[in-house]
């Protein structure tokens, strides 16, 4: 798409606690195709960053190569971003990371850049839970080359060309649960109502946070047979809970009926409150959230909501126990144990 | 009885041992033994890529000239290894010395007539004295320490002091070494005439001097020069850089309250190890990451994206025999190339080349500045001889008002000052090729871009238009011509050029080809020399070629890495440039640099006679 953004905001568009309105969470034009589902993701990030008050500068948006890996252009311009290699961008979220904890890292890729290609370095982050909000943005095929089946083209499926994949899917949640990851969520593009607060959560999350988001090919793989078409996902998406973000020290207003909703402290005293607990699992027990993924293939079903959450964990820099200053504001005072202390070595080495 | 000439600090000692056994320690006694009362020693590691069981030597020069390349020939061997039995008696000079466990009789297919035996009951003597397994292993080795020590001459309380030192805290073992040096010097006492007429003699020749391995020279180089984080995939020869980095650091990095400065990330591979490296670069930390041929191979991608996205990133590269996995514990200057042009599309890269592990040391520090300055990856290119061998070498050095060189990075406060000016990632306002940079978070409003390994405008916008890319790929060029005066300039071993012919030389082949220098000019041959310590080559390279007949190469690769480079960089005249190459895997002798550049010579002069 290649027409120009009007500039005209309403006047009165509302703005959050840091007095911004939501268009400067924005970013460039898409140039992705129209009604890709990527888009409406990038739309969930910057309602989310709006809503999360996040000032943009403490935001580092990473990704590796593909359809997906471009949107972090198309949200939040007054961030710097980082647009690596193919399949690398945990390695680089990493690195960053463990320099600077005090900034929120947002990862976008997709399921080749994941799942094929980047399945390395992305189950690694997953077992180091490395602090950052991790999105895969899955349609299950290439789009950049034109709609090859990716590893996560379910059995069965066939393409805009035709061809039926039968090949075995490789379940990115499942996987994220088996590997410890410490926040695991599903969604679809086409439901921002859902997507919009675990995106939320996702960024205030303390360790590894995993969001696998549906979000069809409209040019390569939104054909009837495709397991991953906006009709498809439409017809066999199985939302679950809904939950709402309460900000530490906010008064909890609304009232559900006692025994529907459960609420969990995240670390920065954020309440996320669960409703809706006719679901057969306990999104605080990795097993039991293994099971009802299991259960919900079984039958079909893609299930979407708040999966996993361990929201006491440990991430990479409480397991390094590295300093509360971020390593890259450290001067070389501290960095260089200076000259009286290298003739002391030269010392131990004669 | 055979014997040698008697030669008073100038000899090579080796020492043929069981992988895990322990003999490294008791080796290391030796050697530090013969430093400490003066002499310039040379010790190196020839080590399988084993954890028990196979033969593994460890050699050792002693040579009060300085010379501290290897040299072929062994004038005592002592063996201690069944295995290797065979050859390492055949490797003794005739008139040497072979120092083994006589507990059981050496089969007579064993006997030369031209070297002298010496046998010591170390399995029997060590049974006796000693009841526990593990420890009847060890003493083995500090027992012929002990009888070296009478051999060769060394100070008894040297080697007492050695071990007091080493066992300072856990005393109890002092004395069982003590004593099992002491089993090893008396029985030579009572059974051979000692010394023998190879020995050791007291010189101060070492006192300022010290003896270090090259990768905890980088390891701690990387500390002084600011590192902060380190990401690593265990690879011989370098994964001793980033445990030295770590060690250091757990000394010097560690607050009150016990929180670390610093972090270190073992990688699930190199690919991951330099995508960290730079991704903690890119947030304004200096960070690096260490590996070898096969790690490099792997990180050409991502040193493609640091070059042409311009993310600082040091690499330390501990060269071992290639192609492939090779000789993983055997050395070789063989990724010079890879290193120089690493990655797909154009791409040239900085690369230092230390000789010693003072400057493994400098070197890593420096190549966080230069990074940081040229904003580009910047490789220390040294090797397993350097790496993991202990070196005697001038003692480190740190200027007291050094400050880190961090660039062209722009503060809140700079960017406040542009006012309305746009700020370009890519524009060269100084015309040197090298733009300025913001790091994340630096200011609330301006500065923020993508950095990306696709094609972008001055502005950091992607573009696919054909000029702008020209216009970034011709600055980066610039940018590369710049270094040439950030980088190390050659050493040059004479004021001026006075020979017809000229050597040049870099990294571990340093040592020998200094020796081969001086060997040849007793013989009345003539060079100047040159040590190449960077690349990109500045001006004075290829003028040293341009002022010389003929310009021989010491390179430890098949290829003559090196020479192409210079082939390719300064257009030098391939006939000229002749190369002297060995690539066995053992470090470059003097003796064949002596016998290529005579043999090359000889050529000649029967070729001008016909």
């Amino acid at each position: 798409m290649s027409y120009a953004r009007p500039k005209f905001r309403h006047p009165q568009l509302p703005k959050n606690e840091l007095g911004y309105t939501s268009d400067y969470y924005e970013g460039s034009i898409s140039t992705l195709c129209a009604g890709c589902g990527h888009d409406s993701i990038s739309a969930a990030i910057v309602q989310a960053c709006y809503e999360n008050n996040v000032e943009p500068h403490m935001v580092a948006k990473m990704s590796g190569i593909g359809c997906s890996s471009k949107t972090p252009a198309y949200f939040l311009s007054h961030s710097h971003g980082f647009n690596s290699v193919h399949g690398r961008m945990p390695s680089v979220a990493t690195g960053a990371n463990m320099v600077n904890k005090d900034l929120v890292y947002l990862g976008v890729s997709g399921d080749g850049d994941t799942a094929s290609i980047g399945m390395g370095q992305f189950v690694h982050a997953i077992r180091r839970n490395l602090n950052m909000a991790y999105i895969v943005m899955n349609n299950g095929c290439y789009g950049l080359t034109k709609g090859q089946d990716s590893a996560t083209a379910d059995d069965g499926s066939k393409n805009k060309a035709g061809s039926v994949n039968h090949f075995q899917p490789i379940d990115l949640a499942s996987l994220a649960l088996e590997l410890g990851a410490t926040f695991v969520a599903q969604s679809f593009s086409g439901d921002k109502t859902q997507l919009v607060p675990l995106i939320k959560a996702a960024m205030k999350h303390k360790g590894f946070a995993f969001l696998n988001v549906i979000s069809p090919c409209v040019t390569f793989n939104n054909n009837p047979g495709s397991t991953k078409s906006y009709d498809f996902v439409r017809e066999h998406q199985e939302a679950t809970s809904t939950f709402d973000l309460v900000p530490y020290k906010t008064e909890i207003t609304t009232k559900y009926e006692e025994g529907t909703t459960k609420s969990v402290v995240m670390h920065d005293g954020t309440l996320l409150q669960l409703h809706k607990l006719e679901q057969e699992w306990d999104p605080q027990n990795r097993l039991s959230a293994m099971n009802a993924l299991g259960n919900a293939k079984q039958k079909g079903e893609i299930l979407t909501g708040l999966i996993y959450i361990d929201e006491k964990s440990k991430d990479l820099h409480d397991l390094l126990n590295t300093s509360d200053t971020a390593l890259n504001k450290l001067t070389q005072d501290v960095l260089c144990p200076g000259t009286e202390k290298l003739r002391d070595i030269n010392k131990s080495l004669r | 009885m055979v014997g040698l000439e008697t030669r008073v600090n100038d000899f090579v000692v080796k020492f043929a041992n069981v992988n895990g056994t322990g003999s490294a320690s008791a080796n290391l006694l030796f050697t530090k033994s013969i430093f400490r009362m003066g002499v310039y020693v040379s010790p190196k590691n020839f080590f399988p890529s084993n954890i028990q069981g196979l033969p593994t030597w460890y050699e050792v020069r002693v040579n009060e000239k300085g010379y501290l390349g290897r040299r072929d020939g062994v004038d005592l061997m002592v063996t201690v290894n069944a295995q290797s039995l065979k050859s390492d008696i055949e490797e003794v000079k005739p008139g040497g010395y072979l120092v083994y466990d006589s507990t059981k009789m050496l089969h007579s297919e064993y006997i030369r007539e031209d070297i002298n035996y010496i046998g010591i009951p170390l399995m029997e003597m060590c049974n006796k004295e000693f009841t526990d397994p593990r420890q009847r292993l060890l003493f083995k080795n500090i027992v012929y320490v002990g009888a070296l020590s009478a051999l060769l001459d060394i100070e008894f309380n040297v080697l007492e002091n050695l071990i007091s030192e080493q066992f300072a805290g856990k005393e109890k073992l002092i004395a069982p070494n003590i004593k099992a040096l002491k089993m090893g010097s008396d029985y030579i006492k009572a059974n051979y005439k000692y010394p023998l007429d190879i020995r050791v003699e007291r010189r101060n020749l070492t006192n300022n001097l010290i003896m270090m391995e090259g990768n905890a020279a980088c390891g701690l180089g990387a500390v002084y020069g600011g590192a902060t984080f380190a990401a690593w995939y265990p690879i011989t020869p370098s994964t001793s850089v980033a445990e030295a980095f770590g060690e250091y650091c757990e000394e010097f990095r560690v607050d009150k309250d016990g929180k670390h400065n610093y972090a270190i990330v073992q990688a699930e591979d190199e690919l991951a190890a330099i995508g960290m490296a730079i991704g903690a670069n890119w947030n304004g930390a200096r960070a690096f990451t260490a590996t070898s041929g096969p790690g490099l191979s792997l990180m050409n991608e991502f040193l493609g994206l640091a070059y042409y996205a311009e993310v600082p990133v040091v690499l330390i590269d501990v060269q071992r025999t290639g192609p492939s996995t090779g000789m993983p514990t055997r050395i070789q200057q063989s990724d010079v190339l890879l290193a120089a042009y690493a990655s797909h599309g154009d791409t040239k890269h900085i690369l230092l080349f230390p000789s010693t592990p003072k400057e493994c040391f400098e070197m890593t520090a420096d190549a966080f500045d230069l990074s940081e300055e040229l904003q580009t990856p910047v490789m220390v290119m040294t090797d397993l001889d350097l790496g993991m061998n202990d070196h005697v070498c001038e003692p480190l050095e740190w200027d007291a008002k050094r400050k880190y060189k961090r660039g062209k990075v722009l503060s809140a406060e700079d960017l406040d000052k542009l006012n309305s000016e746009r700020y370009g990632r890519y524009l060269d306002v100084d015309g040197d090729g090298i733009t300025y940079r913001t790091i994340p978070a630096t200011h609330p409003t301006k500065g923020a871009f993508v950095t990306r390994g696709t094609s972008r405008d001055e502005y950091a916008t992607y573009t696919e238009e054909g000029p702008p890319y020209e216009r970034n790929m011709e600055r980066l060029s610039r940018k590369f011509e710049t270094a040439k005066s950030y980088v190390p300039a050659p050493q040059f071993y004479h004021a001026e050029n006075q020979c017809d012919y000229g050597i040049i030389f870099y990294g571990t082949s340093t040592q020998s080809a200094e020796e081969a220098i001086d060997i040849l000019k007793q013989k009345g041959i003539y060079l100047d020399a040159m040590r190449i310590k960077s690349f990109p080559f500045q001006k004075s390279v290829e003028e040293f070629i341009e002022a010389h007949d003929k310009v021989f190469i010491v390179e430890q690769n098949r290829d003559a890495q090196m020479r192409s480079l210079m082939l390719v960089e300064l257009g030098s005249p391939s006939k000229k440039l002749i190369p002297v190459l060995n690539f066995d895997g053992l470090p470059i002798t003097a003796d064949l640099i002596v016998k290529e550049i005579e043999k090359k010579l000889t050529k000649k002069r029967k070729a001008n006679k016909i």
